[in-house]
C-alpha cells in the first residue's frame, strides 16, 4: 500500500533510508546519528516524525494478553490476524481511531464495544446534538457504546468498568489517541511544548531545522493561536512550504486549522476550525448543522449528514471572508457560490485560482 | 490548458448539462437507457435562484487543495487535469471539505466523484460544454488563466 507511485523516489532523486531509526541530532555539528551508528551531515534537516499512540497507565494492563494500537499498517494487520468471527473486541476511545476501528471490525468480530470516559462519542469534533445522531446510526449498525464510563481495572479477559459492570472481552484495542512525536527535537535542546513549535515558514528556533506534520504546533488561522493540527491536509502543505524554504525558495503556509471528514457505515461527518459564537443551528433526527463565527468572520462548523459543498464554509474561515459581503441567509442552509455575488463568481468560474 | 468556463449571463436554467454529464459518465450508449428511471449523479451542478442560474464544476485548479489534501494518494493529474483512481479513493471526502468551489461531490458509490473532463469516458471533450445550447459553457484555453 503506498500513497505514491512505487518509482516516485527514485524520480524526483531522493534516497529513502527504510527501516532507518534517526537516533540523535547534533544541531552544532549538523549531523544525525542513526541507529546504525552512521552519521548524516546536512545543510537543512526538516522533522516529519509524525505522532505516535497515547496509552495512559491503566491497572492490570498487563495481564491483557491481547492487546493492540490501531495507528500503523503494521497495527491493522496484526488486529486483523487476531480477530474470527467469534471474537470479542473491546475498544477504548471512541474518537476518529477508535470508531473507525470498530467500523472495520463489525464485520469481522463477533462483538464490538466501544467506551470512552466522554459523554459523547467524537467529543472532541462533536456536540452533543450531533454526537446523538452518530451513537445512534453506530448503535443501529450493530455497535455497543459505553459512554462516560471508562475501564478502571483489566483483569486478563474482562474489565472492569467506572460505573460497575464488568465488560468480558478477547481483543482490547486501545484508541486514546496520539501524541506529536518530538524526541528528537527535544534532544537536540529544541523548544518542545504539545508538538514543536514552528513559524509560518515551518522553520523550529533551531537554525537549520525545519519540522511539518503531525510532530508540529502551528498557527491555527481560524482562532490565531498555535495548535496541533494533525491531519493530512495540513501535513502536506506544511511539509511542502518546508521543502520550499529549505531549498532556498519562499513559502508560508498560514492558512492551517482543525479540520476532519470521516464517515461510519454511510454517515458523513464533517467539522473545521474553532467553535466560537453559534451563528446557525439545525438539527433533525438525522442530520446536524451548527456553524460559529466571531468578529464578522465563520470560524468553524460541523456537519453531520449532508456534506456537500461544506468547502465552502471552509474556504470562508481559510480566507476570513468578511460574512457582511455575502448573503449570509442563502449560505447557511445550503452552500453554494451564489452567496458571493456575481463579480465573484465569475472570477471562480470564468478564471482559474 | 482547455478549461470548462461559465458565464452565468447566458445560463438558461435548462439542466441540459447536468444529464449530459451523467449520461456520459454511465458508460451506456443509450440515453434513455442510461438515466430514465435513475438517480441522476452529475459531476457539473446548475445552481441560483429565481433570478440567477449557472453551472458549477471542477475549476481543475493549477494548485488544487483537494490532490494536496488527498490521504489516499486517489486525486492526481492526468494531463493538466485532476482525476480520481477509484481503486484508490477510501471515501473519507476530505476533498470535499477542502474544496473552495464544492466542486468535489459525495458519488453513489461511496468514492468521491468529480469532473474529470470527460478525458476519461467516450466522450473525449466536456459533454457539458458540447450540448450547452447557449454557450453559457465552453470548452476553452483562455490565456489568462495560463499567466
Ligand atoms: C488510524 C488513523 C486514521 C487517520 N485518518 C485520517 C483521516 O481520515 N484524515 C486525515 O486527514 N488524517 C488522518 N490521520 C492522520 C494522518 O495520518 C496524519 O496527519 C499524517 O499521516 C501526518 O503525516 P506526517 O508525515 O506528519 O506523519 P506520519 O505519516 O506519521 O509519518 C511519520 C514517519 O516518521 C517516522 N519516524 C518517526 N520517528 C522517526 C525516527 N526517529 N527516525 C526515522 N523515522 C521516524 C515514522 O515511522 C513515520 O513513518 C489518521 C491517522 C491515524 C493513525
Amino acid at each position: 500500500m503506498s500513497w505514491r507511485g512505487e518509482d516516485f523516489y527514485a524520480r524526483m532523486g531522493v534516497r529513502v533510508l527504510h527501516a532507518m531509526e534517526a537516533e540523535r541530532v547534533d544541531p552544532e555539528a549538523r549531523r544525525v546519528i542513526l541507529s546504525t551508528g552512521e552519521t548524516l551531515g546536512y545543510d537543512a534537516l526538516c522533522l516529519c516524525t509524525g505522532s505516535h499512540p497515547f496509552s495512559p497507565r491503566f491497572e492490570g494492563m498487563e495481564t491483557v494478553e491481547q492487546r493492540f494500537f490501531f495507528t500503523t499498517l503494521a497495527d491493522a494487520l496484526a488486529l486483523e490476524a487476531a480477530v474470527t468471527p467469534e471474537t470479542r473486541v473491546l475498544i477504548v476511545g471512541a474518537g476518529f481511531i477508535g470508531l473507525k476501528c470498530a467500523e472495520g471490525l463489525r464485520d469481522r468480530a463477533g462483538s464490538v464495544t466501544v467506551c470512552d470516559l466522554a459523554a459523547h462519542a467524537m467529543n472532541a469534533n462533536l456536540d452533543g446534538d450531533a454526537s446523538a445522531i452518530l451513537e445512534r446510526h453506530l448503535e443501529k449498525n450493530g455497535l455497543r457504546l459505553m459512554l462516560g464510563n471508562t475501564v478502571t481495572r483489566f483483569e486478563g479477559d474482562k474489565a472492569h468498568m467506572q460505573n460497575g459492570e464488568t465488560v468480558d472481552f478477547d481483543v482490547l484495542v486501545i484508541a486514546i489517541g496520539v501524541r506529536p512525536e518530538t524526541t528528537l527535537c527535544a534532544g537536540a535542546g529544541g523548544k518542545v511544548n504539545r508538538g514543536i513549535p514552528v513559524n509560518e515558514r515551518m522553520e523550529t528556533a533551531l537554525p537549520g531545522i525545519w519540522a511539518a506534520g503531525d510532530c508540529t504546533e502551528s498557527l491555527d488561522v481560524s482562532c490565531g493561536e498555535a495548535g496541533v493540527l494533525a491531519v493530512l491536509p495540513n501535513a502536506s502543505f506544511q511539509g511542502r512550504t518546508a521543502g520550499k524554504n529549505m531549498a532556498g525558495g519562499e513559502a508560508v503556509f498560514d492558512t492551517g486549522m482543525k479540520m476532519n471528514s470521516i464517515g461510519f457505515f454511510g454517515l458523513h461527518i464533517m467539522s473545521a476550525g474553532t467553535y466560537t459564537d453559534l451563528i446557525y443551528s439545525e438539527v433533525t433526527e438525522t442530520d446536524c448543522k451548527k456553524l460559529f463565527a466571531r468578529d464578522g468572520v465563520l470560524t468553524g462548523y460541523m456537519i453531520v449528514g449532508d456534506v456537500s459543498r461544506a468547502g465552502i464554509y471552509t474556504a470562508l474561515i481559510r480566507n476570513k471572508t468578511p460574512l457582511e459581503e455575502l448573503d449570509l441567509e442563502a449560505l447557511e442552509h445550503e452552500p453554494s457560490l451564489l452567496p458571493f455575488g456575481k463579480v465573484s463568481r465569475a472570477k471562480m468560474l470564468g478564471g482559474v485560482v | 490548458m482547455k478549461r470548462v468556463y461559465v458565464n452565468e449571463d447566458w445560463c438558461l436554467g435548462c439542466h441540459l448539462c447536468e444529464y449530459n454529464c451523467a449520461f456520459a459518465n454511465s458508460g451506456e450508449k443509450d440515453m434513455a437507457l442510461a438515466l430514465k428511471g435513475k438517480p441522476l449523479n452529475p459531476r457539473i451542478r446548475v445552481e441560483g435562484d429565481g433570478s440567477i442560474t449557472y453551472a458549477v464544476s471542477c475549476r481543475h485548479c493549477k494548485d488544487p487543495l483537494c490532490l494536496r489534501s488527498c490521504i489516499s494518494g486517489a486525486l492526481h493529474r492526468e494531463n493538466g487535469a485532476v482525476c480520481i483512481d477509484h481503486s484508490k479513493c477510501v471515501g473519507c471526502l476530505t476533498c470535499v471539505l477542502v474544496c473552495p468551489y464544492g466542486a468535489v461531490l459525495p458519488g453513489p458509490d461511496g468514492a468521491a466523484m468529480k469532473c474529470e473532463l470527460c478525458l476519461q469516458n467516450a466522450c473525449g471533450e466536456p459533454a457539458c460544454a458540447a450540448g450547452c445550447p447557449n454557450r453559457a459553457i465552453v470548452y476553452e484555453e483562455r490565456e489568462e488563466a495560463e499567466a
